[in-house]
């Protein structure tokens, strides 16, 4: 734990001495804002219109019409924006031969892995904490249900867990960053697409990959419900992937 | 303290190192010899537990490198070929780093960081980002962070790399000085320097161990014949035929006009002799002396007796 720790500051200290770390929650921001304010504007415009024709907004739904579309964006933003997080993660490490530090030093691999992973996770919390202005002010002026405001919450953490779990994996197979960042946007958005594959395939393997799609178990969080099965699903994928990739790493050291 | 048997290593076809032993006792200071490219990375990053070797076996103080790597890694500090640093990092917080994660506690880290930066003279530079050092200084900070937690053995892959003469000789002082106290191995394909700072030489060509042994040894055993150098004021082929014709000799030959390199059988003593050649013919005698074969031609000699072998 404390070794882990160790790790996940120096790691947290970089990012917020460079640059990316402050370009890329700006964009963040920005893109959430924006969609955020547009999501609220017509939400507003229709709550309007149905006052107009129908003498009240019943049927509308604060929760359903603006937190649940604001969360389906910001996962997809967080689709874009984690890789380019993760990308450094070991490949700069690998690069500028300071891996050999960390292998050199009586510290478990597992624990190299946990506290990237533990740094990562920090990075894209603070980022989502930065946004949840957004919330906080719908909070403040509505009166949504505050239950599936904090699964959704929850929701996208893990989805985030799963994004950074890949994005780890991708930057221990190189030391070139870009590659890193391809590489690890490419498996993210094929798992977030893998469940279009069902309607071609039969109802078995149809199910196994709509099973497998990233964005399927996120419904549940978004309507309020915890269920084990989507949480199972987040978990081990987290898992399996920090799992490829301490088998990435330990496998490196025997070529 | 630290045992090799028959360690190999190979990087896919590639044989890097060829069942190489050797042993170093307490308190040792080992230099490793060897072109490029010999193996002198590889044995020292499978010494400190990186990489694990392909076959054979290495014990540090008792401990399997690969069985118990973890027990090692406490043990040693390491200075790769490329210093592990940070770019991006203020140098007194890349050291307390280095010193949290070689398990220094983190009320002993201050101290251990202030100390390793009096030893390395890193006061000025304590506060600035590592990026922006001199390769000098980045190198100290390499040697620093090898240093931080006080290890037993400290193996250093060239630890004066790219430094100026004079940061060299600090250096070359700062690891005399923790000769006393520690283990050490270093590399270097720089001479002088494993002269200076080594008792031992294990030579290292081609990925397998070519000589092992003190320096005066070396030499001597290297030395089947004796060697003069001659000067002189004229430079004509005429003085080589005669210096060829006396005997003994085995070989002559000019280095620059007037300088004369002259090969002899062991103990010929014919030091009288040339004088008075040289005399004799007014060649105009500046300089006669026996020259000692340096560490230089040793390594050559070894590296190119293995080729040649081949």
């Amino acid at each position: 734990m404390k070794n882990m720790w160790i790790i996940a500051k120096k790691d947290l200290g970089s990012f917020f001495n460079s640059p990316v770390f402050y370009s890329l929650t700006t964009v963040f921001l920005i893109l959430n804002g924006f969609i955020f304010f547009n999501i609220l504007n017509f939400f507003s415009l229709q709550s309007f219109q149905a006052q107009q024709m129908r003498g009240g907004g019943a049927g509308l739904n604060l929760n359903e019409m603006v937190f649940e579309p604001s969360f389906h964006n910001m996962a997809v933003i967080l689709l874009l924006v984690i890789p380019l997080i993760t990308m450094r993660s070991f490949a700069e490490e690998k690069k500028s031969k300071t891996f050999a530090l960390l292998l050199s030093s009586p510290i478990h691999l597992v624990e190299i892995i946990a506290g990237k992973f533990l740094a990562c996770m920090i990075v894209v919390g603070l980022m989502i904490l930065l946004s949840a202005y957004s919330t906080g002010y719908l909070m403040l002026i509505g009166q949504p249900e505050t239950g599936p405001v904090i699964t959704g919450y929850l929701g996208i953490l893990l989805m985030s867990g799963c994004y950074v779990s890949m994005g780890l994996f991708a930057s221990s197979l190189t030391d070139n960053q870009i590659i890193a960042a391809v590489i690890s946007f490419g498996l993210a958005l094929f798992m977030w697409i893998i469940g279009w594959g069902a309607q071609a395939s039969g109802s078995g393997l149809g199910q196994l990959l709509e099973y497998l799609s990233l964005i399927t178990h996120l419904e549940h969080f978004l309507k309020g419900l915890i269920s084990s099965s989507d949480l199972v699903y987040y978990l081990s994928f987290i898992f399996f992937g920090l799992f490829l990739t301490h088998r990435v790493l330990e496998s490196s050291r025997w070529r | 303290m630290i045992e090799v048997e028959q360690l190999s290593k190979s990087y896919g076809p590639r044989e890097a190192i060829k069942g190489l032993s050797f042993q170093v006792e307490k308190g040792e200071v080992v230099g490793f010899l060897g072109p490029n490219g010999a193996g002198k990375s590889t044995t020292m990053n499978i010494l400190s537990c990186i990489m694990p070797a392909s076959s054979g076996t290495a014990k540090i103080c008792g401990f399997d490198v690969f069985e118990q790597s973890l027990e090692i890694r406490k043990l040693i500090g390491y200075l790769p070929e490329t210093p592990p640093l940070y770019a991006d990092m203020v140098v007194y917080d890349y050291l307390a780093f280095a010193a949290r994660l070689r398990n220094v506690p983190l009320k002993n880290t201050q101290s251990a960081v202030e100390q390793v930066i009096e030893k390395c003279s890193l006061k000025e530079v304590s506060e600035r980002i590592i990026g922006r050092l001199s390769k000098g200084y980045q190198q100290r900070v390499g040697i620093a962070q090898a240093l931080v937690h006080n290890p037993d053995i400290l193996i250093l892959d060239e630890p004066t790399i790219g430094l100026d003469p004079i940061q060299i000789i600090e250096i070359r002082k700062l690891i005399q000085e923790l000769a006393l106290s520690h283990t050490i191995i270093l590399s270097s394909h720089i001479l002088p320097e494993i002269t200076q700072i080594c008792k031992r030489v294990i030579i290292i060509s081609d990925g397998k161990i070519a000589a092992v042994d003190s320096l005066e040894a070396l030499t001597t055993r290297l030395r089947k014949g004796e060697r003069l150098l001659l000067k002189v004021r004229q430079s004509s082929s005429e003085i080589l035929e005669k210096l060829r014709g006396v005997e003994k000799v085995n070989a002559v030959s000019e280095e620059q006009p007037g300088q004369f390199t002259i090969d002899c059988e062991p103990n010929a003593d014919i030091q009288d002799e040339i004088a008075q050649l040289s005399l004799n013919n007014k060649w105009g005698i500046v300089e006669l002396k026996p020259a000692s074969m340096t560490l230089e031609d040793v390594f050559l000699k070894l590296t190119l007796e293995e080729n040649e072998a081949q």
